[in-house]
């Protein structure tokens, strides 16, 4: 075989710009938000000493479970050696750091104290899975960053050890990583909606799906602007399969966690109120994750053709499961604070302060956009990424039609 | 659990001494832990201190002399009899609110106390009990904070210490109680010994300003001239107002099933 080779982006089409320009607005009406929630206190968001953690941490939690998902690619590549992963490994890794930072963004960015994030450096507490959680992404951030040093470096990459560690470490790091996020909600033991260990396994699952549906997404904008066929026949075939297999799982994941909670007599009430009478929430469940997010985007890989030119199905489907996890995260995240706390067991409970009542939220403009910057500031990096670093494989056009 | 806190002890910067006042009962020099645990808050509240005017009640008769670490042989509590508590009083809310200087909109105000109306789902009798901050012994708020601004005095007071705290709002989602609310705003309004900052996590001190000068709680002393329901004391001290009630009718944690072992006990709930 060839040796494979890579290039930069260098001059950009129209559409190309375009899409760079609607990032860059999202991400100033994202920093915008950040600065007038600052200045102005949470009062303007839609969040309350009920809702405590609003809509930039679904969106923020999902970037972040999808940024360990994107290094899927690279991991299959030079850990379980399918080569036909190999010139897209480096394309992973920069989506993988890129979706990272997008997500930790906003999460420092709806801090309280958001100027103070460098005290974790100073005061830390190791029994706080949170502070252990910022090591974890800090680790990931900096083995991917050696990975793809490793592949890019002109002697490093001849030695295929220097590579494989690099790929093994990211990878054993990546697992971690998913379930150190998971474990976040893992920990709220008065919390009956997330409370408990499946949380970190539906976590990993859902983390392969969303990271390779922003992987999928991105070597199709690639394939565009470079006028090459990044997704060959072969690959298409490859990511629907792979794309089926890990939306299937998550389904499998979810519906046992939610029929293990309908079966405890302590969850059970939760559960209800989730899936049948919280009003948003089972709506959102319902349609948006199971429906619109899972089975949907199923059906058209079911229905689509394994053909190159056929990528409209692919693209379709990989975004209806990125809409789909948003949804997964608004109902664990915002549904879990919705319930309210079973304090006095046995007892019907009101008070001024939402005891006993279903809390509810009206998410603010600031919020959303906050969130949705997220999302931006990663396809940004990974823009700048592309056209810095020789990232981009140039595919061999009869490779290409083979 | 306990082998966690010692850890996150071991983090806390030694500092010289602030805390005015003594607990009664407890002798000079108790524990590290404690004189760590109490340096610690110093950085929180030290500020506030300096201002004058309020090392005047520090000398109180139950006093803990400045320099001195609050005790592990000491663990204050709160009883809470249901039985004296009635419906339409409001007493110890209103008193903690004029204490610490609790205003806000009401969409978004800090209760650092709240009265809940409880109704028994099997007699439908109508109960009402006060919910402050249980200042449990294995506080998950404190094992979840990624920074240590949550924290449990040496005498079982947990605390946030305001200049550490970042707003992750960690400690809320892992509250079992929902006894600790964020400021959403700026307030002029503050009270010199209870600094609450915009964008940080407050909830009930135990008014430890006022413990630490041997005084008790304020809604303690607000409920005395109403019901009566609310006992303060050192649960470690057999001698003590609380544990006398507390072995003469039973009284019971909330969700001890939990295993975070409040130091507020409930007596009469059902
Ligand atoms: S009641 Fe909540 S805030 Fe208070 S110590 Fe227990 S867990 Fe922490
Ligand atoms: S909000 Fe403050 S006190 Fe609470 S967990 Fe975060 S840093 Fe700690
Ligand atoms: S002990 Fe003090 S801070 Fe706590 S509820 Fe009572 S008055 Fe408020």
């Amino acid at each position: 075989m060839a040796k494979q080779r890579y290039h930069r982006l260098s001059d950009h089409s129209l559409p190309f710009w375009t899409l760079i320009l609607l990032h860059g607005l999202a991400v100033a009406a994202g920093v915008a938000s950040a600065l007038y929630i600052e200045s102005h206190g949470h009062g303007v968001t839609g969040m309350n000493n009920q809702i405590v953690w609003g809509l930039p941490h679904v969106f923020a939690v999902f970037l972040i479970v999808a940024a360990s998902g994107a290094l899927n690619v690279a991991s299959v590549s030079s850990v379980f050696h399918r080569l036909v992963y190999k010139p897209f490994a480096r394309l992973s890794g920069v989506l993988a750091i890129a979706l990272l930072i997008g997500g930790l963004a906003i999460l420092v960015l709806d801090l309280g104290r958001p100027e103070r994030v460098f005290l974790t450096l100073f005061h830390r507490n190791l029994t706080s899975i949170f502070a252990w959680n910022i090591y974890l992404y800090g680790g990931f951030v900096a083995l991917v960053a050696g990975y793809l040093y490793a592949m890019m470096d002109r002697r490093l990459s001849n030695d295929p050890r220097a590579t494989a560690v690099f790929g093994w470490a990211a990878f054993i790091w990546r697992l971690i990583l998913t379930t150190g996020t998971g474990s976040i909600f893992g920990f709220l033991i008065a919390r009956d909606a997330v409370s408990g260990a499946i949380m970190a396994p539906i976590f990993i699952a859902s983390s392969l799906l969303y990271g390779l549906a922003f992987t999928v997404l991105v070597l199709l904008t690639m394939s565009i602007e470079t006028s090459d066929i990044l997704c060959t026949k072969e690959l298409i075939g490859k990511f629907r399969g792979l794309l089926a297999l890990f939306a299937a799982t998550t389904l499998a994941l979810t519906l046992i966690a939610h029929l293990t909670k309908l079966y405890a007599a302590p969850t059970v009430a939760v559960e209800l109120f989730l899936l049948r009478d919280g009003g948003i929430y089972p709506i959102v469940f319902w349609i948006g994750q199971i429906g619109l997010g899972l089975l949907a985007p199923l059906l058209l890989l079911a229905v689509m053709k394994s053909e190159a030119s056929n990528v409209a199905e692919l693209a379709g489907a990989s975004i209806l499961f990125l809409f789909g996890g948003l949804a997964q995260m608004y109902v664990v995240i915002i549904g879990a604070q919705a319930w309210p706390l079973n304090i006095f067991p046995g007892f019907e409970a009101s008070s001024s302060f939402g005891d006993g009542a279903v809390a509810t939220y009206a998410p603010t403009a600031p919020e959303f956009f906050l969130g949705i910057s997220g999302v931006s500031i990663a396809m940004l990096i990974a823009a700048l990424a592309f056209r810095l670093l020789p990232v981009i494989p140039q595919i061999l056009a009869n490779e290409a039609k083979a | 659990m306990s082998h966690a806190d010692d850890e996150h002890e071991a983090n806390i910067p030694a500092t010289t001494a602030w805390m005015p006042g003594t607990i009664p009962g407890s002798s000079p020099g108790t524990g590290m832990t404690g004189g760590n645990r109490r340096n610690f808050l110093r950085g929180a509240l030290a500020a506030t201190l300096i201002a004058p005017g309020v090392t005047l009640n520090v000398f109180g008769a139950n006093a803990r002399p400045a320099g001195e670490p609050a005790s592990t042989k000491v663990r204050w509590g709160l009883l809470v009899d249901v039985n004296k508590c009635s419906i339409s009083c409001d007493a110890c809310v209103r008193a903690c609110n004029a204490e610490n200087g609790l205003t806000g909109r009401s969409e978004t105000d800090a209760q650092w106390i709240r009265k809940v109306t409880l109704n028994n789902s099997a007699t439908e009798e109508i109960r009402s009990a006060p919910v402050m901050c249980q200042h449990c012994a294995s506080p998950p708020c404190v094992d979840v904070c990624p920074t240590g601004a949550s924290f449990k005095r040496a005498d079982g007071i947990v605390l946030v210490d305001k200049h550490i705290c970042i707003g992750c709002r960690y400690c809320m989602m892992a509250c079992p109680f929902k006894a600790r609310s964020f400021v959403h705003e700026d307030h002029d309004d503050q009270a010199t010994h209870a600094p609450r900052g915009k964008g940080t996590v407050e909830g009930c001190t135990l008014c430890v300003t006022r413990v630490d000068a041997g005084q008790k709680p304020a809604c303690v002393e607000a409920c005395a001239k109403e019901g009566g329901a609310l006992v303060f004391g050192d649960l470690n001290d057999p001698g003590s107002e609380i544990s006398k009630a507390l072995r003469q009718y039973p009284a019971a944690q909330l969700r001890a099933d939990l295993g975070v072992d409040p130091g507020v006990f409930y007596a009469h709930l059902k």
